[in-house]
This record gives C-alpha cells, sequence and structure tokens, in this order.
C-alpha cells in the first residue's frame, strides 16, 4: 500500500471542495430566495 | 416553475449521490491495483474525469458566448457564468490532484511541462473572465467582455488536449486510445465521467439559479426604492 497517503489526501481534497462548493450554492441559493419573497411582500405592501 | 425546478434538482441530487457511490466503489474495491503504479494509479478514475468535466464546462461557456453576443439574451450570459465557474471548480481539482499522483510518480510536484502549463493558463484565463464579468461596472458591457473572453479562452482547450501529441511532455499520452485499458479500468472510468458529468449538471443548474435570483432581488430592489 505504498503511497496510500497520497492517495487518500486526492480523494479528501476532491470531496472536501466539492462538497463545500455544493453547500455554499445550496446556501446561498435559500438566502437569496428568502430575500425575493422578503422583497414581493414589501412590494405588495407599498 | 418552482416546483419544476426542485423536481429536477432532486433527480439530478439523487442521481449524483448514486453514481458516485458507485465511482467510489468501484475505484476502492472493483478496479485491480495497476501493475506499475501501484494503488497511486486509482487517482486516474478521478483526475481523468474531472478535466473531461473542466473541458465541458469552458465548451458550454463557448457556445453561451457566441449565443449571447448573437442574441444579447441575458439567459445565456448567466449559463456562461455558471458554467466558467464550475469549469474553474473542476480545473482547480485537476491541478491539486495532478501534483499529488506527480509526486510519487516523477518525484515532482510540479514541472513546467506543455500540458501541465496549458491548463493553469485554462484555470487564469476563466479566473480572468469571472473578475472581468464582476468588476466591470455596466452589466451589458460586462456581459459582452465576458463572452469575448469565453470564445477566445476557449481556443487553449484543444491545446491542452493536444498539447501531449504537439510537444514532448513529461505528462503520459492517451493510452486509452493508443493501447486500450483493461475492461475493468475502462468500465470504471466511464462510470466515473458519467458521475462527474452529472455532477457538473446539477452544479450549474443550482449556481444559474442561485444567478437568476441574484437578478430578480436586484430587480425587485430598484421597484421597491425606486
Amino acid at each position: 500500500m505504498e503511497n496510500a497517503g497520497y492517495l487518500f489526501a486526492a480523494y479528501t481534497i476532491i470531496w472536501a471542495l466539492v462538497f463545500g462548493y455544493t453547500l455554499s450554492l445550496y446556501r446561498k441559493q435559500k438566502k437569496l430566495q428568502r430575500d425575493v419573497d422578503l422583497l414581493k411582500e414589501n412590494l405588495e405592501e407599498k | 416553475m418552482r416546483e419544476k425546478g426542485a423536481l429536477w434538482n432532486n433527480i439530478l441530487l439523487g442521481l449524483s449521490f448514486i453514481l458516485m457511490t458507485a465511482t467510489l466503489y468501484m475505484v476502492f474495491i472493483f478496479v485491480p491495483t495497476e501493475e506499475a503504479m501501484g494503488v497511486i494509479q486509482r487517482i486516474f478514475y478521478v483526475h481523468v474525469p474531472l478535466a473531461w468535466v473542466a473541458f465541458l464546462s469552458f465548451f458550454v461557456v463557448f457556445i453561451c458566448s457566441i449565443l449571447y453576443l448573437w442574441k444579447r439574451s441575458t439567459k445565456w450570459d448567466i449559463l456562461a457564468r455558471s458554467s466558467s465557474e464550475v469549469g474553474i471548480v473542476f480545473t482547480s481539482l485537476v491541478l491539486i490532484t495532478g501534483p499529488i499522483w506527480a509526486k510519487p510518480v516523477w518525484g515532482v510536484w510540479w514541472t513546467w511541462d506543455a500540458r501541465l502549463t496549458a491548463t493553469l493558463v485554462l484555470w487564469i484565463t476563466y479566473i480572468a473572465y469571472l473578475l472581468i464579468r464582476s468588476y466591470t461596472a455596466e452589466e451589458a458591457r460586462g456581459a459582452r467582455f465576458a463572452a469575448v473572453i469565453g470564445i477566445v479562452g476557449f481556443v487553449n482547450v484543444p491545446i491542452v488536449g493536444l498539447a501531449i501529441t504537439l510537444w514532448r511532455t513529461q505528462h503520459p499520452p492517451a493510452i486509452i486510445f493508443r493501447e486500450g485499458i483493461a475492461p475493468p479500468m475502462l468500465l470504471t472510468l466511464l462510470v466515473s465521467i458519467t458521475a462527474f458529468t452529472v455532477l457538473y449538471a446539477l452544479l450549474v443548474v443550482r449556481s444559474f439559479s442561485s444567478k437568476n435570483l441574484e437578478a430578480e432581488v436586484k430587480r425587485l430592489k430598484d421597484s421597491l426604492f425606486r
């Protein structure tokens, strides 16, 4: 199992980056959707 | 509309999860260890699909940039931006996994060989694309500038692909096409390519939705505070 450390590092970095990026996209979208709903409510009240 | 988007999101998310699980199973359990390089060769099953998806991303940017300049519809600009953002993430991973593979095999993390350098230039080009798109004050002008970079920058993609045949490089040639690989290795590679392509679609759909929402927030704010 020579070089298993390198293999582990590569897969860990890939999954950490992909997971982090996916999570950031989902969070951003959730926040933006909240903002849109709030702004629409405010516009209706205006 | 929102329900339809959520349905597509769930389908892509589920499919992505299943395919990624299958890929990990095949990479670590199913596929035999390559004799010459040992376990480190298993990086191949993600390094190649990551590069494929990066090329696909920039091809989508290229097509969308042409369509934007032709039709001037903002949806093409948003799609190009989304695809370039995802492409940069995947190219970053190519540039990270490559050196991790190179160190135990070549003895160095990085060498300025044609393919590696061209890949780095590709990454920098699309970082510039996003920077110009984000920091140009006038929206339509930024979109036009970015579209031009999206078209011109794509010239580098075939250069990256052909670098190993055009110049003498440290990077190994595409053995799949020249000598072929063992069927379990080919199958694992194909499953991984499919998994990463579905993941690309999921990320682009998410990014596209976010950018549409950003535009809507801007529109609503303008109407509210006018």
